[in-house]
C-alpha cells in the first residue's frame, strides 16, 4: 500500500538505498584480456563464477549485453578487444539453474525480433527462473546489422522508438493475456507498420507477473520512451551532479507520462577500481588503464577517425600530423560512435593533446576510459561517496562493468558491500524471490483489470 | 545380442516438465540417472510449455552426461538467432547439445509473426536453408581464432573469422534472404552440433546436411521396416532413430488401464517392462537409437530406469554413457574441421569486400 502511494506520487522520494547490477560482458576496451588473471570469455564457468559472486554480494541483477554483428575496423572485424559472446537468453536460462535470487537481464533488440516470439521466450525465462527475468530493450536502425537477418534491418532513425514502443506494448499485452494464473489466454492482435501479430499466448504470468523492463536510451526520445514504458533506466550518468540532474529530468518525464515520480528507477553504468588505501587504488588504476588501452588500441582508435592506417606512428609520440582521408569519420561499425567532421576533429584533438602534453596513448586513454563512470579509491571513501547518492536519491543503483573476468567483482563483494551495509545503504538480504521484489517495484496492473477498475469507479 | 552393428542409444522426450525450474531439473536428472543417452525437448505450441531451447539450457549446468536436444523451428525463426542460441547451448552443456530442426506447418505459427503460411515442399526448403546458415555460422570462427596475443595486441586473428555470405538458392519458394556473418559467438565446442530432422523433411533437406533422422511408423510392428526403408535412403553414416510412444504397467496398474493419450502418428508400445525390453532389443538391431515418448514422464521414467535400461545394458544392446563425452561422440561422429579452415580460396572476413 505504501509502495503504491510512493509510486503514484508526483514528488520523488529517495529510497535511501542503492543496489548493484553486473554488466557482463563488454565487447570494448574496458575488459582486460592481457593480464595473467584474465579468464575465458566463453567458458560457462566464467559466467557461473561472476553470477554466483554477484549473488553472494546480494546484487539485484546480472546483465548480458548483445551485439548482432561483430564490430569492424577499417573494413574487417575489430581484432584488439574482447569479442564473441553467447545468446543472452540461452546463457541466462542456464544460469537460472545455478543461482537462486539474482535477476537475469537479457539485452534484446526490437528491430531483429518478432514481438510474439521474443515475448514468449522472455516469458519462458521468467517462468524457468521463478520470476527473475528482465528485458533490456534496445533498438537498432542500420541495414549493416540487418545483413544478418531475414527481415533486413533498416529503420528510419526517427522511427526507432515508435516501432520499439509498439513492440513493447504488444509484448506487455502478450504477458497480460492470461486472465487468471490458470488461463485461459485471450488472443492478442496487433496490426502495425512493421509488426503484425495474431497470437494466443501460451504461458501464464510468472511469480513477478511479467519480466521487468530496462531501457538504455539517452536521447530525449529515449528518455521519454523509458518514462512511459520502463521499470529501470540503465543510464550513462553516474557522476554525482549529472546523476542528480538526470534524476530530476526523468522524474519530470515520468510524472508527465502519468506514472508518478517514483515509477522509473535509475542504474548508471559504472566501473570500480578499489583498494584498501587511496594510494593503492590510484596505482591499480594506472595498471588497469595501461592494459585497457594498449599501444595498438590507441592507434586503432585514431584510425577510425582518420579513416586510414596509422600503424607507423609511435603510440608514445604526438598525434599524427597527417590529415584524415575522410570528410566524415567512418566510425568503428557497431561500436556506437557517430560520425563527425573528421578534419575539424583532428585539428581540435591535436591542439588538445599538445596543450596537455599527451602522447597518442595518453590522449586516447583520456578519451576512451570510463572517466566519468569510474569510482576509484579506498573501500571506505568510495562507500562514503555512494552513501551520498543513496541519501539524496541520485540513483537507485549502479550497473557495474567488471574490468577483469571472472574475478572482477571479488573486491566489491568482499569489501565494498560490507562497508555499504554498515552505512545502512545496501540490502542485507534479498527482499523476496523475484527481481521485481529485489528492486521494490510495484506489481503491474493488468491492462484489462485497470479498465474494469475504472468502470467500477 | 546385436550382431552386425554397434550397440544403440536411447533418448527420452521430456515433455511433461513444462516450465517450472524445479520440475525441469527433476525430470532431466531422473532421465540421466535412469541411464538415457539423450533428452529431447519438444517445442510444439501448446499451453504451459516454455521455449524448448531454454529448457535445455536450464538443464545444461545440472547434468553431466546426457545430451540435450531441443526442437527449434526453421520456418518462422531468424536463422542467425537460431545458430547463436544453439552454439550457446553447446557452451552451457559443455558439448552435449544437438538440434532437432523442425518446420512449423500450423497457420497459427505464421500468424503469430505476421507471415504468410508456408506449406508443402517449401517447409523442407526453409529447413534446409536454416540448417545451412547455422552450419556456416558455426564454422565462421575457426577453432583457434581467439589468440590473445599480447605482443601484437590482438585478441583474435581476423584471418580466422569468415563472412558466410549465405543466400537462399534460386527456386526458393518462400521469401528469399541472405545472412552475412560471421557469427557473434566463437565456434561451438563440438565444432558442429549434431542436427536431427524428422524423416518427413528428407528430400528438400539432403541427407548429408544432417546427422540423424527421426523415423515414425503408424504401429509398433511396422517400425523396424520403416527404419530399414529410411536406412536404405540415407546410408550407413546417418543415424536412424525410431520414435516410440510408451506406456508401461506401473504402480500396480496395467498399461492398458493407464490413461495414455498420445498425439497420434507414432508407433506405441503398451505393456510390461519385460515386453518393452525385448521389443527395444530387437528394434536396436535395426535402428541406431530409439526415442521414447513416455505417457507419464515421471511414472514411466522411473519404471524404465528400474527395469528396462539395466536389462538392455546387460544384453549389450546399449552403448555406454561416456563421462565427459559430447553428443557427437555418442553418435560416433568425428569433430569436423571448419569448412573455412583449409579453404585458402574462401575470403577471410573483410578481405576484398
Amino acid at each position: 500500500m505504501t509502495q503504491h502511494t510512493r509510486a503514484k506520487s508526483e514528488i520523488f522520494t529517495p529510497s535511501g538505498q542503492i543496489q548493484f547490477g553486473v554488466f557482463f560482458q563488454g565487447v570494448n576496451s574496458g575488459t582486460i584480456w592481457k593480464a595473467a588473471e584474465s579468464g575465458s570469455q566463453t567458458d560457462f564457468e566464467s559466467f557461473r563464477r561472476i553470477a554466483q559472486t554477484a549473488e553472494r554480494g546480494l546484487f539485484a541483477a546480472f546483465f548480458l549485453g548483445e551485439g548482432l554483428r561483430l564490430r569492424e575496423h577499417l573494413g574487417r572485424p575489430h581484432a584488439l578487444d574482447v569479442v564473441g559472446r553467447p545468446d543472452a537468453q540461452t546463457m541466462l536460462a542456464a544460469l537460472a539453474s545455478v543461482t537462486k535470487n539474482i535477476g537475469l537481464v537479457a539485452t534484446q533488440n526490437t528491430t531483429y525480433n518478432d514481438p510474439a516470439d521474443l515475448a514468449h521466450r522472455l516469458a519462458s525465462l521468467d517462468l524457468i527462473s521463478g520470476g527473475r527475468a528482465a528485458w533490456n530493450i534496445v533498438t537498432t536502425d542500420n541495414a549493416w546489422t540487418g545483413a544478418n537477418f531475414r527481415r533486413g534491418g533498416y529503420l528510419d532513425h526517427a522511427d526507432r522508438y515508435k516501432h520499439a514502443e509498439a513492440f513493447v506494448e504488444t509484448a506487455k499485452r502478450i504477458w497480460d493475456s492470461w486472465e487468471t494464473p490458470d488461463g485461459p489466454a485471450s488472443r492478442v492482435l496487433h496490426q502495425g507498420q512493421r509488426y503484425t501479430v495474431d497470437v494466443t499466448p501460451r504461458l501464464p504470468r510468472s511469480a513477478q507477473y511479467r519480466p521487468v523492463l530496462f531501457q538504455a536510451g539517452d536521447s530525449p526520445e529515449g528518455r521519454n520512451f523509458a518514462a512511459r514504458q520502463a521499470d529501470v533506466i540503465f543510464s550513462a550518468h553516474p557522476k554525482f551532479d549529472d546523476a542528480v540532474d538526470f534524476r530530476k529530468d526523468l522524474v519530470e518525464r515520468s510524472v508527465a507520462a502519468g506514472r508518478g515520480a517514483n515509477a522509473v528507477q535509475i542504474m548508471p553504468a559504472s566501473e570500480f577500481i578499489l583498494a584498501p588505501t587511496a594510494a593503492e587504488a590510484a596505482e591499480k588504476k594506472e595498471w588497469v588503464r595501461s592494459l585497457q588501452i594498449g599501444p595498438q588500441q590507441a592507434i586503432a582508435y585514431l584510425e577510425q577517425f582518420w579513416g586510414r592506417e596509422l600503424s607507423t606512428y609511435d603510440p608514445d609520440g604526438p598525434l599524427p600530423e597527417i590529415d584524415p582521408v575522410v570528410e566524415e569519420t567512418s566510425e568503428t561499425r557497431g561500436s556506437g560512435f557517430h560520425g563527425a567532421k573528421a578534419r575539424q576533429l583532428a585539428d581540435q584533438w591535436r591542439a588538445e593533446a599538445k596543450d596537455k602534453g599527451l602522447s597518442i596513448r595518453q590522449f586516447v586513454t583520456s578519451k576512451t576510459a570510463r572517466i566519468d563512470s569510474t569510482f576509484t579509491g579506498s573501500y571506505t571513501a568510495v562507500a562514503d561517496h555512494l552513501a551520498e547518492y543513496a541519501r539524496v536519491g541520485a540513483v537507485d543503483g549502479f550497473n557495474i562493468s567488471p574490468w577483469l573476468i571472472p574475478t572482477g567483482l571479488d573486491d566489491i563483494v568482499n569489501h565494498l558491500v560490507p562497508e555499504l551495509q554498515e552505512r545502512g545503504v545496501y540490502p542485507t538480504e534479498y527482499r523476496g524471490s523475484t527481481l521485481r521484489e529485489h528492486l521494490g517495484l510495484e506489481t503491474p496492473v493488468r491492462t484489462a483489470d485497470e479498465a474494469a477498475a475504472a468502470v467500477r469507479a | 545380442m546385436s550382431t552386425f552393428k554397434k550397440p544403440g542409444f536411447l533418448a527420452i522426450e521430456l515433455d511433461g516438465a513444462g516450465w517450472d525450474g524445479a520440475d525441469l531439473a527433476r525430470a532431466v536428472l531422473a532421465a540421466e540417472s535412469a541411464g538415457f543417452h539423450a533428452a529431447t525437448f519438444t517445442d510444439a505450441p501448446v499451453p504451459a510449455r516454455a521455449n524448448a531451447l531454454q529448457r535445455a539450457a536450464f538443464a545444461g549446468p545440472v547434468t553431466h552426461t546426457i545430451a540435450l536436444v531441443p526442437e527449434v523451428d526453421t520456418v518462422y525463426t531468424e536463422p542467425f538467432h537460431v545458430s547463436t542460441q544453439l552454439a550457446s547451448l553447446d557452451y552451457v552443456s559443455r558439448g552435449r547439445a544437438g538440434w532437432i530442426a523442425t518446420a512449423a506447418d500450423a497457420p497459427e505459427a505464421a500468424a503469430a509473426v505476421g507471415r504468410s503460411a508456408v506449406t508443402g515442399a517449401a517447409l523442407g526448403q526453409e529447413a534446409a536453408a536454416s540448417i545451412e546458415v547455422s552450419r556456416r555460422l558455426w564454422d565462421s570462427w575457426e577453432d583457434d581464432a581467439v589468440i590473445r596475443d599480447v605482443a601484437t595486441g590482438r585478441y583474435i586473428d581476423v584471418d580466422k573469422l569468415h563472412y558466410v555470405d549465405f543466400q537462399t538458392p534460386a527456386g526458393f519458394a518462400g521469401v528469399g534472404y541472405s545472412v552475412k556473418g560471421p557469427s557473434i559467438i566463437p565456434r561451438p565446442l563440438q565444432g558442429q552440433l549434431p542436427v536431427l530432422v524428422p524423416a518427413s523433411l528428407l528430400g528438400e533437406v539432403r541427407a548429408d546436411a544432417v546427422d540423424a533422422v527421426l523415423v515414425s511408423a503408424p504401429a509398433a510392428e511396422l517400425l523396424a521396416a520403416e527404419v530399414r526403408d529410411v536406412r536404405a535412403r540415407v546410408g550407413a553414416s546417418i543415424a536412424v532413430i525410431a520414435e516410440l510412444d510408451v506406456v508401461l504397467d506401473a504402480r500396480g496398474q496395467d498399461a492398458a488401464a493407464r490413461d495414455a493419450s498420445f498425439d497420434g502418428g507414432r508407433a506405441a508400445f503398451a505393456g510390461s517392462a519385460a515386453g518393452l525390453t525385448d521389443f527395444l532389443a530387437d528394434l536396436l538391431k535395426e535402428a541406431d537409437g530409439v526415442r521414447l515418448h513416455p505417457a507419464s514422464l515421471f511414472v514411466d521414467v522411473e519404471e524404465l530406469g528400474r527395469l528396462v535400461l539395466p536389462e538392455l545394458r546387460r544384453r549389450g544392446a546399449l552403448r555406454p554413457v561416456a563421462q565427459g563425452g559430447t553428443f557427437r561422440d555418442l553418435l560416433g561422429l568425428e569433430r569436423p574441421a571448419s569448412r573455412y579452415a583449409t579453404a585458402a580460396a574462401a575470403a577471410p572476413a573483410g578481405a576484398g569486400k
